[in-house]
């Protein structure tokens, strides 16, 4: 026996490829949207491997440092190293902002979104390898950036009020959200944190002294003790902790949340807040768009199967004539309609992986997803195939012979 | 029962009748059909338009059902005021080959698959199945079109691998609606030629609905149809030269 859906689709080629080509698009997307959302789970991932940590300290009762704001003192990661199983603990603080080039002038440049991260160096928090350059060496006044930020070894970047050398590149350093990360010194990132621009800060110092109960008369010095805490900064977001060896990290965090009144999480609880908190809402977001783009490449199935089963009545009446089992002529549409799949996947995966390096954020395609989405895509087309199925079962063999 | 044996039984018609819709709008489209085909005998089947001739080759062929009356082929009773067989759709494939007036040919298969195809359908080799289409495609004159898509022939030759097509599982009956209306005298004549070598070969049972005014000569007896009711004629059966 030959193929008869074969041979149609032989026979038609060229419309079948172009409706498989416009359908691999819409699958392209759909698999590129699977892919968003893979690459946001692995943003995540990657988010707390680079960061060396076990356990992540933060203000207590907060999901900080990165699904909420958290604040704790910069001092309190000097109690945790001494509690036993902690082998190093240090503070870290974490900006998200626009950062441009030195020379260029805020108008004209918005520069790029990044997450700017305050560490120690040789601590955990720091960028545990780079591509190019050096770590930092000075205590002031150096970054290293991420290599999506576009800048490169020797660039200067404006940071608030400060310019910065590039001094090393890092890979795959990015926070949650996709920004890539610029790390610079932490006093430096506590400055930038809290230190307002200029004319904030003049702003400020003007309502202080403006305010009679702290700019007394008869009490020298007092404004400017005041306007001087005012602008020094001894909060950090969090402090991250790497226990010993023989330690159990979900033990010392117990231990630090019980003695030292500090949310901890694990990496694994972490890992929970970023993927199932923060990129919760996202992936419901890609997931209603997974289910349209499924709807509409039904749709779009559905109706070319017709349209070409409806083209083909009288010959399908005279197969029927002549003694074609329903079976036969059902399996020749479900064929066709599963044939227009597959060219619709082949060309959607090709897409897919063709402009996954063009998108602004992460695309991991991932081959699960591959199967899973051949499977989605052919059962979809067996459904839509039901619609033009009935059709052709309905069509009467007696049209064949005519009048 | 395998297609290829299944030759020799003849058609017996008595007092069909078919009615289309019902209550006023009600068409009787046969009243009294009665017809006699031996096993090889080819006959005629003509009358004005509207007279019933598709629709009797509708009921014959099993693809609509009659309202009353009886029809049998050889032994088999296949209807009686009711369908006497539960397969229609086999009893088609194995018994009945369809010539029609246009030639339906599947266009995404080439000329000799469209032929081969019933065997095939029938569960036959595919060699075996193009072996018996070449053989009947060289029989009619288009041989040489065997690799040919069926948009690509012309009308005579269409209509003549549908000839071929429905030959090719030796069907004990053949039904022929205008079968030579798109061929010129000298490719009718040879189509019923070929019609009446199969019936007399194989003894096939063949029914020819007919205006063609050059095939008529050929039949020994036509059937003329009027009003829906059957009235036999003597044809002149002239003898192929
Ligand atoms: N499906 C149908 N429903 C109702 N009436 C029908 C139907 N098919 C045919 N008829 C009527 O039955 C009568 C016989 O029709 P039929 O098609 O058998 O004629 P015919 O002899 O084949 O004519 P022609 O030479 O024009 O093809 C006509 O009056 C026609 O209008
Ligand atoms: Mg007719």
């Amino acid at each position: 026996m030959i193929s008869l859906a074969g041979r149609d689709i032989l026979h038609s080629w060229g419309k079948f490829v172009l409706t498989g080509i416009g359908l691999g698009l819409l699958i392209g997307v759909t698999l590129s949207m699977a892919g968003i959302y893979r690459g946001m789970v692995d943003d995540a991932q990657a988010l707390l491997a680079n960061s060396g940590a076990d356990l992540w300290v933060v203000q207590q009762d907060t999901l900080g440092p990165y699904a909420e704001p958290s604040s704790i003192r910069d001092d309190a990661y000097r109690g945790i190293l001494g509690m036993p199983g902690v082998a190093a603990a240090a503070n870290v603080t974490y900006l998200t902002m626009q950062v441009r080039e030195a020379a260029a002038d805020a108008g004209a440049d918005a520069g790029v979104r990044a997450m700017v991260v305050g560490f120690e160096p040789g601590q955990p928090g720091e960028p545990p390898y780079l591509i190019d350059g050096r770590r930092i060496a000075r205590s002031h006044y150096e970054a290293v950036a991420d290599a999506k930020t576009g800048f490169v070894v020797g660039d200067r970047i404006r940071i608030r009020r400060h310019d910065y050398a590039v001094v090393g590149l890092t890979r795959r350093m990015v926070s949650s959200s996709g920004d890539p990360m610029i790390f610079i010194p932490l006093k430096d990132a506590q400055e930038a944190q809290f230190l307002k621009d200029n004319d904030a800060i003049l702003n400020e110092r003007a309502r202080t002294a403006a305010n009679p109960a702290l700019n007394r008369p008869g009490v020298p010095g007092l404004l400017e003790a005041i306007q001087g805490a005012q602008t020094v900064n001894r909060s950090v977001n969090a402090v991250l902790v790497r226990v010993g060896n023989n330690a159990s990290a979900s033990e010392v965090a117990r231990r630090i949340q019980r003695w030292k009144h500090l949310q901890t999480y694990t990496q694994a609880e972490m890992e929970e807040i970023l993927v199932a908190r923060l990129i919760a809402t996202s992936a419901r977001q890609i997931a209603m768009f997974l289910v349209i783009l499924s709807l509409v490449s039904a749709a779009i199935v559905a109706f070319i199967i017709y349209t070409m089963t409806l083209g083909k009545i009288r010959e399908i009446a005279v197969l029927k004539l002549i003694g074609t089992r329903d079976r036969t002529i059902a399996g020749m549409i479900l064929q066709q309609a599963l044939g227009l799949g597959l060219i619709g996947f082949v060309a959607g995966k090709t897409v897919a992986t063709l402009w996954a390096p063009i998108f602004p954020k992460y695309v991991l395609l991932i081959p699960g997803d591959a199967v899973r989405g051949f499977v989605a895509v052919m059962a979809i087309c067996a459904i839509a195939s039901t619609l033009a199925i009935r059709a052709a079962l309905k069509i009467d063999p007696a049209t064949a012979i005519g009048g | 029962m395998t297609t290829s044996t299944a030759a020799g039984l003849g058609i017996r018609i008595e007092g069909l009748r078919k009615r289309y819709g019902e209550g006023g709008a009600a068409v009787d489209a046969l009243r009294d059909v009665n017809m006699v085909v031996a096993p090889g005998e080819v006959v005629g089947l003509v009358g004005p338009s509207g007279s019933g001739k598709s629709t009797l080759l509708k009921c014959l062929g099993a693809v609509i059902e009659p309202t009353a009356g009886r029809m049998s082929l050889g032994e088999q009773v296949i209807y009686d005021d009711g369908w006497k067989t539960k397969d229609l759709r086999a009893l088609r494939r194995d018994r009945i080959g369809f010539i029609f007036q246009a030639p339906y040919l599947i266009p995404f298969l080439d000329v000799t698959d469209n032929v081969a195809l019933l065997p095939m359908l029938a569960g036959r080799s595919n060699e075996d199945s193009r072996r018996r289409a070449l053989e009947l495609l060289a029989a009619l004159d288009v041989r040489h079109r065997a690799k040919a898509q069926p948009s690509q022939l012309s009308g005579g030759e269409q209509q003549r691998v549908a000839i071929a097509r429905a030959l090719v599982t030796r069907p004990p009956v053949i039904l022929a609606d205008e079968p030579t209306a798109p061929l010129d005298s000298e490719r009718a004549l040879g189509v019923m030629r070929i019609l009446n070598r199969m019936a007399e070969q194989t003894k096939t049972a063949i029914v020819v609905v007919t205006h063609d005014e050059k095939i008529l000569p050929t039949f020994k007896r036509i059937y003329h149809i009027r009003d829906g009711k059957t009235y036999e004629e003597a044809g002149e059966g002239r003898a192929f030269s």
